[in-house]
């Protein structure tokens, strides 16, 4: 509805509460973060301009290319898989049979264990006598140091937030509901089978969500604190050091506030970057635009 | 039914059972290690069955820390803030969705675009804002940016919001109605399901904040449920029985709430069960 006169300012007033929290709450302190990232700052003492001296500081400091790296590494395993995981129960809800709810409510409550809880109950399994290495040892397999052994540390963690997919999966569902079902017949009557009917039908009709969902999980994957923080604390030997443990004890332990704002914008950048270029990429081969 | 069709049912049923089972069973574990007696926690190989309930594990777990004070915190913090962001974000998502502006789409862009910005970017200067307003060590910080509206929340309301054809706000303005009232009396009735899901959302992300309580909060007595759980993890990493038990209590709500609002989240079809 479009307001003439004097009632021109009501819409305004409607949506006045989020324009006052995005300066409040999201314009001024970036930009405040931004300016601090020139600072030597620290939170006690002196502070100092230093320009792009934290920027360039970064590129020295070791810790951060392990931060970065472990990052990246998590990003790059926990996203494919958590696509592939949520996808698969998708498509698995998407059949027509009876007691679907049942299943549909079973695959999503895995994604209300989260945050300290999760950390707690998987540090559990994943413990050197844990249940896990219970399994793997039933299997036939060599006992794994989950938690201890810097080697499959990173794993420990992709293990434990792999299995919360559920607001994934339902964005997939509700793709695959509206492929038309006719496609399917048509490709099915010209002899196309399940394999190719997946890579020439489904996936490009639900291109879509494959980019939402992946850059949507991609942004979390890159936050990911809660759950290394109560798992491994960083560790073994820091090789679950991620990068957002870099930026928090950066500025709350270390007390470094200068540096921390500068890593964190070099963080928004990689993430702004990667989400573009993903974008751009899967213009290519979605059926949609995004 | 032919016989190819049962063998194929038995086995997408048989996959179903499966993945349940495996996706379930973190839950399963958790709860039945929090009953073990201490002795029997320890045993390797683990026992899938307790040989006894020991309920006296939870009762003292929740009182070797003030994890009832810690319980009320999370109540009362995670309350307010749900409170909060269903009133702020379905008045903004109404300004957005029913009216045509100046500026609207670059506001709905801008809106858009800052769930990119991660908490590292915010956190240092929030702290230092809220220390300067003197918000550190009070629930402020964890509930006032909810009365602002949260963008996610607001794109869902809006997305509903644009499907309601225009004849309501017409006929009320005819009846003097003002759009505060429109709003208020004929909308937000009709966005029940949609408030109700923002509202069980915000709830399972505001209960498990672990960040915002580590950052804002100093004093032990306004810690909230994660925070005290995390603290009482590095207090005493021996007992894995008390800290499971804590984290089987503190999956109660969320469970409870998602149970009474499934249908919100999950669509229809979960109720009903789709046709064989």
């Amino acid at each position: 509805m479009r307001l003439k006169g004097r009632h021109k300012i009501i819409p305004y007033l409607f949506i006045l509460p989020w324009i006052v929290g995005f300066i409040g709450f999201t314009a001024f302190p970036a930009g405040f973060s931004l300016f601090m990232s020139a600072f030597d700052w620290s939170i006690v003492g002196e502070r100092e301009f230093v320009g792009l001296g934290n920027y360039t500081r970064m590129f020295e400091d070791e810790v951060f290319y392990l931060a970065m790296a472990n990052t990246a590494k998590y990003a790059a395993l926990l996203v494919p898989l958590g696509l592939a995981l949520s996808l698969a129960l998708a498509m698995l809800l998407s059949k027509n049979v009876r007691g679907m709810g049942f299943f549909k409510t079973a695959f999503y409550v895995p994604t209300l264990l989260t945050g300290v809880a999760l950390a707690i109950v998987w540090g559990w399994i994943l413990s050197d006598r844990g249940v896990l290495n219970f399994f793997v040892d039933a299997l036939g397999g060599p006992q794994i140091r989950w938690l201890t052994d810097p080697g499959v540390a990173l794993w420990a963690v992709v293990l434990t937030t792999f299995f919360g997919q559920g607001a994934q999966m339902l964005i997939f569902l509700s793709a695959l509901k509206n492929v038309p079902s006719e496609l399917y017949e048509a490709a099915t009557i010209d002899g196309a089978g399940a394999g190719r009917r997946f890579v020439t039908i489904t996936l490009p009709m639900i291109g879509p969500a494959i980019v939402f969902n992946t850059i949507i999980s991609l942004i979390a994957a890159f936050q990911q604190i809660t759950v290394v923080l109560n798992l491994t604390g960083g560790g073994p030997d820091k090789a679950t050091y991620f990068y957002s443990l870099f930026v928090y004890q950066n500025a709350f332990v270390r007390g470094n506030l200068g540096y921390a704002a500068a890593n964190a914008w070099v963080m928004l950048v990689a993430v702004l970057a990667l989400t573009l270029l993903f974008i751009k990429l899967s213009r290519r081969w979605s059926y949609y635009e995004v | 039914m032919p016989a190819r069709k049962i063998a194929r049912r038995t086995g997408l049923y048989a996959t179903l059972t499966t993945v349940a089972i495996v996706l379930l069973f973190p839950f399963y574990w958790a709860f039945i290690s929090s009953l073990k007696p201490k002795a029997e926690q320890a045993q390797y190989p683990p026992t899938f069955w307790p040989s006894e309930f020991e309920w006296s594990n939870y009762v003292y777990a929740w009182n070797s820390q003030p994890f009832s004070q810690y319980f009320v915190n999370s109540v009362f913090v995670t309350t307010m803030a749900v409170i909060g962001v269903t009133l702020s974000s379905s008045l903004i998502a109404y300004g957005l969705a029913r009216f045509e502006f100046k500026g609207k789409r670059a506001i709905f862009v801008l809106l858009l675009a800052t769930m990119i910005i991660p908490w590292d970017v915010l956190v240092v200067p929030l702290y230092m804002q809220y220390s300067y307003l003197g918000w550190i060590d009070t629930y402020l910080p964890l509930i006032v940016p909810s009365f602002f509206g949260i963008p996610f929340y607001i794109y869902l309301l809006t997305q509903f919001l644009r499907t309601i054809p225009r004849d309501f706000e017409e006929a009320a303005l005819i009846d003097g109605a003002n759009h505060f009232q429109i709003y208020w009396t004929i909308f937000m009735p009709m966005m029940r399901p949609q408030l109700v899901l923002t509202a069980i959302l915000h709830m399972l992300v505001v209960w498990n904040d672990f960040l915002g309580p580590l950052v804002f909060l100093n004093d032990p007595n306004k810690f909230t449920l994660p925070i005290g759980l995390s603290f009482f993890k590095s207090s005493q990493l021996i007992d894995t029985t008390s800290m499971l038990a804590i984290s089987v209590v503190m999956l109660l709500p969320p469970l409870i709430v998602f149970f009474l609002g499934q249908r919100y989240i999950l669509g229809n079809e979960a109720q009903s069960g789709v046709k064989g």
